[in-house]
């Protein structure tokens, strides 16, 4: 998704980044290639979790027919960290994208998808979850894409965003393009808050706020990462992820 | 144990309560009935510090200690307990876990030792086994999928669990059959029936006094108390109606 001229705000892609951010590491490196063989199924996950600056992770990936492909991301480093995937999809093969983007400070952070289909009988799944505090700003942009003779495609995106304050700022713009006539795409988008009322029931059986919204916070994550099937990577994502929500309530 | 003086309050402006006053002592269970609208669940909500229940005037105390210059959480480490008359349901967030994290913020409070996994549990288990609640619906989300029985159950093995001195509870015999009725009952006697605790049960009707038997009863009418009695006033006020007891100008006031 790199190319020698720094990209600008009008491009959709870059709508919502930081480019300034991103001009100090620009040009980006090359993007990483997954190629799926037919069959086979791969698992891979990335924590985007640099200190300071900016962090761009592009994936270019193709999935053979017959093949799955499971990806867990959580994005949390960084004054921009942005991760972008990029999807051939083979007949009858499967890709699952699960991510959290949780941010604080003046941090942006984003996930930017584009699945094709271009065979039929293809499914995929991406479910997106982001918490945002203070003025951080996390964007989800995804677009599906079905080819003509992409028949029987099933795909779904579900993104949900929390906002713990006024000054944050969640996109989500799920996207689709069908030129196939037998499909089945479902997207939701939802943006909310904390559920005051439970905030007060737990509060009124003695639990202190902070512990209180990292409770209700862990569980609007809870799932993103439970079938991540290697435990050491699922307790490492998991960990990241209870940490940095600890920093923001 | 718990002194209201002269207690008024707002919401959103409107004005609920209109000088309230009550005492409760330890060892006391005290009954508030109470035409629709009266101010009932608004005095518990008050006392439990609910966002946008805005004291206006007065004050209550609990054991000496003003109420109001305590955040709802610090309230509960003192020892109130709230009985909510809807328990809120929180998906994703196991009973055990919100109990074991609301136990433990209180201890933290009182300068207590946290509890362990495992005493949290064995303490759990018994108290849960005194109201008759399966310990797996405890593994199950707070109050997710519970019936309205269900729920007002889990509340008061809540109760057990987090061991209040003072119980508020709003309307606990709603939505409970007679069965569960007599659990229930027969939880808040062995849970608060102790010379070192108190109750306010704020109800509708007569029968859940069946079971757990008050000292008082006291009838709260136009956001205050206007009528107190012994066990008798809730037979009477079941028999003739609020407002043959009180009269219609004072229920309708």
């Amino acid at each position: 998704m790199n190319s020698l001229t720094l990209p600008t705000r009008r491009a959709e892609e870059w709508r919502y980044s930081d480019l300034d951010a991103l001009a100090a590491i620009w040009p980006t490196p090359a993007p990483t290639r997954i190629d799926v063989a037919a069959g086979d199924s791969a698992r891979h996950h990335l924590l985007q979790d640099v200190g300071e600056g900016a962090a761009v992770h592009d994936y270019v990936i193709t999935v053979g027919d017959g093949a799955r492909c499971d990806f867990h991301v959580l994005n949390i480093g960084g004054k921009f960290g942005r991760v972008t995937f990029t999807v051939t999809l083979g007949k009858g093969s499967h890709f699952e994208l699960n991510g959290a983007i949780i941010g604080g400070g003046d941090q942006v952070l984003e996930i930017v998808s584009s699945v094709t289909h271009a065979q039929p009988d293809a499914t995929s799944g991406q479910t997106i979850r982001s918490i945002l505090g203070q003025r951080a700003t996390g964007s989800y942009l995804g677009s599906i894409n079905v080819a003509r003779d992409a028949q029987r495609t099933d795909a779904f995106q579900s993104i949900k965003a929390m906002l713990l304050d006024r000054t944050a700022t969640a996109n989500a713009k799920p996207e689709l393009e069908i030129y196939a006539d037998d499909v089945k795409c479902a997207h939701g988008a939802t943006v909310g808050e904390l559920d005051r009322q439970a905030l007060f029931y737990m509060a009124s059986r003695g639990m202190d706020p902070a512990t209180a919204k990292t409770l209700l916070l862990k569980a609007f994550v809870a799932g993103v990462f439970d079938d991540v099937a290697d435990d050491a990577v699922k307790d490492e994502l998991e960990a990241a992820a209870i940490a940095k929500l600890e920093t923001l309530v | 144990m718990l002194h209201i003086d002269n207690l008024s309050n707002e919401i959103d402006g409107k004005a609920i309560l209109k000088g309230l006053s009550l005492s409760i002592n330890a060892g006391e269970i005290h009954a508030i009935m109470g035409p629709n609208g009266a101010g009932k669940s608004t005095l518990a909500y008050t006392l439990g510090g609910r966002p946008n229940y805005d004291v206006t005037g007065g004050s209550a105390s609990l054991d000496g200690v003003n109420l109001f210059s305590m955040d709802p959480h610090e309230r509960a480490a003192a020892g109130l307990f709230l009985g909510f008359q809807y328990p809120v349901e929180i998906p994703g967030v196991s009973n055990l876990q919100f109990l074991r994290e609301s136990l433990n913020s209180q201890r933290k409070a009182r300068g207590q030792e946290p509890l362990s996994g495992g005493e949290f549990i064995k303490l759990a288990k018994e108290k849960a086994g005194l109201l008759g609640l399966d310990m797996e619906m405890l593994k199950r989300p707070v109050n997710v999928g519970f019936s309205g029985g269900e729920k007002k159950r889990a509340e008061m093995v809540q109760m057990g669990i987090l061991d209040p001195k003072l119980a508020i509870l709003d309307e606990t015999d709603s939505g409970l059959d007679i069965d569960a009725l007599k659990i229930v009952g027969a939880g808040i006697n062995t849970i608060m029936r102790k010379p070192d605790k108190a109750v306010l049960l704020i109800t509708h009707y007569q029968r859940l006094l069946d079971y757990v038997k008050p000292d008082f009863v006291h009838v709260l009418a136009a956001g205050r108390i206007v009528k107190s009695g012994g066990p008798e006033l809730a037979l009477e006020l079941e028999r003739e109606g609020y407002a043959g007891v009180l009269g219609a100008e004072v229920v309708a006031a």
